[in-house]
């Protein structure tokens, strides 16, 4: 059977903390805190972005899987903060790491789910026998729109998996993926940032995809929540997947080890996938993992992973995500993050 | 400063710390050359650098060149990489205080330039503490 | 090989920001005054020394264009490039053409216009003079590079941040006296530690600045000097250039210039010289930590005690060896290709009892050291009074 052969993560050093965000725009710096159950995010230095977040990422995975790079034979980078808009993050990641000539690759967008779209493409190539072993990788250093509710949130962050059929860690036992038009959260061409509809994120959104990915896989597997030891969600804030945990049966516990969002805020396309190698980090052979992603416009896609015993040999050939969460972080004040994103510009 | 031709053709040093081993003395060159500057052989073998080394010299630009001004202060070095080739290299992901002479770093995969708005992004090596 | 002779020397009545001055222009004036000085206004060959005017004014063919300028033509007329050694580089070629008897009277000059373009794209087109992909790619600026080399001295031999300080105020404190000086006035320790800091631990005060200028000499078998001027006849004893890796990290020692040092024991050879006979020098001192490690690279000094050399006044006028009465790269300025000429030009006067406020009483032997880059090439040319 197919699966996840080697994974990793990479996460920036800088933080922020929500203070500091509330401060400049006059926000009731603790309201927002517990309203978005955050306390700090990652930030981008100026010279990184989701092309070089993405070969540090894959590098980890390269050290986990044990394998020849120039055996990869397709490399999918799904962000929504892709350095270019032509010409794939995949390009630069592959030749990166070695894979090149003899490999696949294009990116992948699809708001926050494009990492697991590229997990779910590699593992079908994977398993169709087409290709011997698939890099996916989830990537972002998303943007919110100064003062806006998202600036406390936007953060970035990678996680690379590879794909493969043996020396497997954590087996795929079942995908499922629930989509619909649903304009909650979208950005135009040429649009420097995203817009959204305030409280249709929720409900209509977010909640409503996650349910239905979780439902159908589980229906599909045949499972219920108390069948699995780790679920992890989309991680928005830190509110929305507890609700949505509750709503759908599981405990906090099944939940906590991959909700990073409250110190390390929203990666986008690298949300939820972040949180899967922060349970690989921790997970003993034969666990049950249920990862479901959310991607607004919108979707959600849904893998059941068992861990093989093959996860004690790897986990340690880098670092664990919780340790690059909250070691060698350097906290940063408002204008040095406005500069770091660009959002103050000098004059031509 | 980078046209896209001239920047491609040194990726796989810049990606990869490709090297030149020359074949009849051993000694490594980087970035990889056609004759070797010991012993004046010309036959080479493809090998990578080792991705970690110890700071050999630093200093801190703080007036930059234009395709960095906006990146001032930042560190730059000279790294001797294990196995004994040096780089120079930007140091970064360090406070200023903590640079020293023999500091342990890891060479990290970084965007270096930016050509503009509109031109291509390049990618290279940059180092962090250990 | 012929023995060779400078026969005539000249400047432009100033330098700095040549506003109403062209590139030709500043070349122009310059070798007029050495003709004039020489006492001949025709020639057998021009050399130029000019370090990018293609990246500085877009103007190529330098030889063409000052041989037409100078009302020359048909000369032979070349340009020599060698980043900041291209004018003692350029001088070597012409005191070559003479010395093989390729030609007998040479006008060499060195040349750089810098202020047509703005600090960015200065920066950038000294930057030129290192390791395009592989220094200057990451960032890393001329003073960066020479900073680089100051905290590795610093490091190994304990050389201060005042001892570089005391570099420009020396240098200062002769520059005051040059009427040419781009910076004619002193300058305190204090000042330059004040300075806005560059490349850490390097200030703007440790630096040479941005300069408009040119200088020329004129080139005669020494036969021929003796004949036609009735000056003290100056003769190149020896006339020596070494190279060494374009990249700072390429080298063995970040403490030493290897390229100063091969070329200095070679010219020492060809003159029957040794250091201790020097009795003033012209050194290339584009960054205070650059003209200490010379000192030591052309055993002026002991090895490691470049620091000292400025602060206790050894390398002042009036002390052991002084050097650089004119003010040097610092206080005179540095129009790249012109500095080798112009270290000529200096050493030329001293030995003639020329220099004035600046002379070193009873100068008989002087030395100049060019160099580009960060040490990739060096020049090194001794004189002496016959």
């Amino acid at each position: 059977m197919a699966g996840i052969i080697g994974y990793g993560a990479y996460i920036p050093r800088y933080r922020i903390k929500v203070e500091e965000i509330a401060k400049i725009w006059g926000a009731d710096a603790p309201n927002y805190k517990r309203g978005l159950g955050l306390e700090e995010k990652s930030v981008p230095g100026p010279d990184q972005d989701t092309i070089t977040m993405s070969v540090e990422a894959a590098k980890k995975a390269l050290r986990r899987a044990g394998i020849d790079p120039r055996e990869i034979g397709a490399v999918y980078v799904g962000s929504e903060s892709h350095p270019y808009a032509v010409k794939p993050s995949g390009t630069v990641l592959a030749e990166a790491i070695g894979a090149t000539p003899d490999v696949h690759s294009a990116s992948f967008e699809f708001a926050c789910k494009a990492g697991t779209e590229a997990m779910f493409v590699c593992l079908c190539q994977v398993e169709s026998g087409r290709i011997k072993y698939g890099l996916a990788v989830g990537a972002d250093t998303s943007q919110g729109a100064p003062g806006d509710a998202l600036e406390y949130s936007t953060a970035a962050g990678a996680a690379a998996f590879i794909f493969g059929r043996d020396h497997v860690v954590a087996q795929v036992d079942e995908t499922y993926s629930f989509m619909t038009d649903t304009p909650d959260f979208w950005r135009r061409e040429y649009q420097h940032y995203p817009r959204h509809a305030g409280r249709f994120t929720g409900e209509p959104a977010y909640f409503k995809h996650i349910r239905g990915a979780a439902q159908g896989i589980m229906k599909k597997a045949g499972l219920q929540p108390k069948d699995f030891h780790y679920v992890v969600f989309h991680q928005p804030n830190g509110k929305f997947p507890l609700n949505v945990g509750r709503q759908l049966g599981f405990t906090r516990e099944q939940i906590e080890t991959g909700r990073l969002v409250p110190k390390l805020g929203n990666t986008y396309s690298g949300s939820s996938p972040m949180g899967l190698t922060a349970v690989l980090d921790v997970a003993r052979p034969g666990d049950r993992i249920l990862l479901v992603s959310y991607g607004s416009g919108a979707g959600s896609d849904a893998f059941i992973f068992t861990v093989t015993g093959r996860i004690d040999e790897v986990r340690d050939k880098a670092e664990h995500t919780r340790a690059l969460l909250d070691g060698h972080k350097v906290y940063i004040d408002y204008g040095t993050y406005a500069k770091y994103r660009g959002k103050i510009l000098k004059a031509e | 400063m980078a046209n896209p031709a001239r920047y491609w053709r040194e990726i796989p040093q810049r990606y990869r710390l490709e090297a030149g081993k020359c074949r009849t003395c051993g000694t490594v060159f980087f970035p990889p050359r056609l004759v070797c500057a010991q012993c004046r052989s010309r036959s080479f073998e493809t090998v990578r650098l080792s991705d970690e080394g110890t700071l050999v010299t630093y200093t801190v630009i703080r007036v930059g060149p234009s395709q960095f001004a906006d990146q001032t202060p930042y560190a730059v070095g000279i790294v001797e990489l294990d196995g004994g080739v040096r780089i120079t290299a930007q140091i970064v992901d360090c406070d200023f205080e903590k640079l020293a002479v023999g500091l342990r770093l890891r060479v990290e995969f970084r965007r270096i330039q930016k050509q503009g708005e509109a031109g291509i992004l390049c990618y290279g090596y940059k180092c962090v503490p250990a | 090989m012929r023995d060779v002779a400078v026969l005539g020397v000249g400047l432009n009545s100033k330098w700095g920001e040549l506003w109403e001055m062209s590139l030709r222009d500043i070349f122009v004036e310059a070798a007029l005054n050495a003709l004039d000085d020489a006492g001949v206004d025709r020639v057998d060959s021009i050399v130029v020394g000019c370090m990018t005017s293609g990246l500085f004014v877009g103007q190529e063919h330098l030889g063409s264009l000052m041989s037409d300028y100078l009302g020359m033509n048909p000369v032979a007329a070349t340009r020599v490039e060698s980043a900041c050694a291209s004018g003692g580089a350029a001088f070597r070629q012409g005191f070559l053409e003479v010395a093989s008897g390729a030609a007998d009277i040479v006008l060499v000059g060195g040349v750089e216009k810098m202020t047509d373009v703005g600090g960015d794209e200065a920066t950038y087109a000294l930057s030129a003079a290192s390791d395009m992909e592989y220094e200057a790619y990451h960032g890393i600026t001329f003073p960066g590079l020479y900073a680089l080399v100051a905290r590795a001295h610093m490091h190994r031999f304990g050389t201060t941040r005042e001892q570089l300080a005391h570099v420009a105020v020396k240098n200062h404190r002769h520059g005051a006296r040059n009427p040419v000086a781009q910076y004619p006035y002193e300058i305190t320790v204090e000042d330059v530690l004040a300075s806005v800091m560059v490349a850490d631990p390097l200030r703007v005060l440790d630096c040479s600045p941005i300069t408009d200028g040119a200088a020329a000499a004129v080139l005669c078998p020494v036969e021929t000097a003796r004949k036609l001027s009735k000056k003290p006849v100056v003769k190149v004893l020896a006339s020596a250039q070494a190279s060494s890796t374009i990249a700072l990290h390429s080298r063995k020692d970040l403490t030493w210039f290897e390229s100063t040092a091969e070329a200095a024991q070679k010219a020492y050879r060809m003159a029957g010289k040794r250091p201790e006979d020097i009795d003033v020098a012209e050194v290339h001192d584009c960054f205070t930590i650059a003209e200490i490690v010379v000192l030591e690279a052309l055993g002026l000094v002991e090895r490691g005690k470049g620091g000292q050399a400025a602060a206790s006044g050894m390398t002042a006028l009036g002390g052991k060896i002084p050097v650089n009465t004119s003010g040097g790269l610092k206080s005179k300025g540095h129009p790249v290709g012109a500095t080798g000429v112009a270290q000529v030009v200096e050493i030329t006067r001293q030995l003639r009892g020329e220099s004035g406020p600046r002379q070193v009483e009873g100068a008989r032997v002087g030395l100049t050291q060019n160099m580009g880059g960060t040490g990739g090439s060096s020049v090194v040319h001794i004189f002496e009074t016959v």
